[in-house]
């Protein structure tokens, strides 16, 4: 059995919720694979330590993991995080940054600490500014059928399907609106599709005379519009239609 | 080089329905799918290019044929139809959804099924694409100065424009026919059209285009098998009549001529964009 675990970092679980949107599939998903660890669905394996002056409970993440979904960022003024993120790593075979947040950052790259009860949480970096990611799959919270996608092909080891994110992964952590303007209307590559407007998943884009308008005020920096943009990439698998 | 893609077959055909064809851009193909789609509950929306004040082409999403006869015919300029697709299964609750792109819109739209990222159960509501041929595209105002400059027609005046036998023609309301040397237009072409090698939509389920057949028909491939089920049953439906393309003038030599022309010489484009160390799609 493959075995999966799902690490919460500096995330809201909209991610976990996505692959839990999957109904029926989730339980195709749940057959093929062992959920080794997820703090939110499954009993983790707790140690209570209790001295006269304080009870300490720590939560252990297990070791041999296959693939590791990590959802939320990195907080890097909080030690228990870090500790998280690199022993995921350590345990892990493949480390995948499951949305927005883990990949680029997302929504807690407007992180600036000063409140209350830790004002001094200030600093949030995607999980590769601390770790080697293998694959990146952006969105906010990514569809539950590219986790879906992205699962299966992982089990199946097609690396084919997975070579994007596993680009992605590379260098998708400065993600933002900015991509679609510097990657593809300055370098000439804009044909006015409208995909980035429909997958822009805050309406940050407004396509005007054929071409997308950011507004980057309401762009959350979860990436999917450079990433579904097919003037960026467009994988040979996808020529394949039936 | 392959000039067509994967395709079971192809024909020439024409919708039956004359209101279609008085609209229609050549023979009514798309409309007629749409329509078809919509009267027998295949499809419950479509996505068309509307055609609004001053021949502007705006994305919409719609569900009747009224809707659809509005929006027949071409406009040379850039019509963002995949930008609503995600509205199309949002607000307005679609579960069979009928889009229609130029050959770059069918690949985005192929592309988010199958990496669907920003695209929540969206992919499995998309139930017909059609495909249009397309040489290049115009940004709005390069066909307007086309048409108001070149052809001295002004934009609220348009019923019909179109690109055949060398020449970008601008029929008017009034009934006056001009034309356009297509030299003339190619410093108003969209630039990125340039990359594209793609010029008989190969992606899609059906794709479709005037070359190849006579005036009034369609050349169509069919490509998938979602789009030989349709077509079959719109021929048993009796709305499209249709011809073998081997029986017909000047057919698929024709279209493979113009496909290869596109090709090679967006290769030779590609090419150099390569040696400038300018990315391409990948």
């Amino acid at each position: 059995m493959v075995r999966v675990a799902h690490i919460h970092m500096s995330g809201c679980t909209g991610c976990l919720i996505s692959l839990a949107d999957t109904y029926e599939k989730l339980l195709d998903i749940l057959g093929a694979v062992e959920l080794v660890y997820a703090l939110t669905l499954s009993d983790e394996k707790t140690e209570i330590t209790e001295t006269n002056d304080k009870i300490l409970i720590e939560r252990k993440i297990p070791e041999n993991i296959d693939i590791a979904l990590v959802e939320g960022s990195v907080c890097l003024d909080d030690h228990h995080s870090l500790d998280d993120i690199l022993t995921t790593r350590k345990n892990s075979k493949i480390v995948v940054a499951l949305g927005a947040c883990a990949a680029s950052g997302g929504v807690t790259r407007f992180a600036r600490g000063g409140q209350m009860s830790q004002p001094s949480h200030s600093a949030f970096v995607p999980i590769g500014d601390v770790i080697k990611v293998d694959l990146a799959l952006p969105g906010c919270p990514p569809s539950t059928e590219s986790i879906v996608n992205l699962i299966m092909a992982a089990l199946n080891g097609d690396m084919e399907y997975l070579e994007p994110f596993a680009e992605i992964a590379k260098y998708g952590k400065d993600a933002c609106g900015c991509d679609v303007i510097k990657g593809v209307i300055d370098m000439s590559l804009c044909m006015g599709c409208g995909t980035c407007a429909s997958a822009c998943q805050v309406k940050a884009i407004d396509m005007i005379d054929g071409k997308p308008n950011i507004m980057t005020e309401f762009c959350i920096k979860c990436g999917v519009c450079g990433a579904q943009c097919p003037r960026i990439r467009f994988p040979k698998v996808v020529q394949k239609i039936e | 080089m392959d000039p067509f893609g994967t395709y079971n077959k192809a024909i020439s055909a024409r919708a039956t329905d004359k209101a279609i064809l008085k609209k229609s851009q050549d023979g009514g193909i798309i409309s007629a799918s749409y329509i078809y789609g919509l009267e027998s509950g295949l499809l419950d929306g479509v996505i068309v290019a509307n055609t609004e004040k001053g021949f502007k082409a705006v994305p919409k999403i719609v569900t009747t044929p009224e809707e659809v006869l509005n929006a027949a015919g071409t406009k040379y300029t850039i019509s963002p139809n995949v930008s609503v697709l995600k509205d199309a299964v949002r607000e307005y609750a679609l579960e069979k959804v009928g889009i229609v792109g130029t050959p770059c819109q069918v690949q985005a739209i192929r592309k988010l099924i199958k990496y669907p990222m920003g695209f929540r159960h969206t992919d499995s509501k998309i139930a017909l694409i059609l495909g249009i041929f397309c040489m290049e595209n115009f940004p709005y105002e390069g066909m307007k100065a086309i048409v108001e400059q070149y052809a001295g027609i002004r934009m609220n005046d348009v019923l019909k424009t179109d690109i055949g036998k060398g020449k970008f023609w601008v029929y008017s309301k009034s009934g006056e026919v001009k034309t356009v040397a297509l030299k003339d237009t190619h410093m108003y072409e969209q630039k990125s059209c340039h990359v594209c090698m793609d010029y008989t939509a190969e992606l899609a389920d059906i794709s479709t285009g005037s070359v190849g057949s006579p005036d009034g028909w369609s050349t169509v491939f069919i490509r998938t098998k979602n789009g030989e089920e349709y077509i079959n049953k719109m021929v048993e439906a009796g709305v499209l009549e249709t011809k073998q393309i081997e029986e017909v003038k000047p057919g698929l030599e024709l279209v493979q001529k113009l496909s290869l022309q596109k090709k090679e010489k967006n290769e030779k484009e590609l090419g150099h964009r390569k040696e400038l160390g300018l990315p391409i799609p990948y």
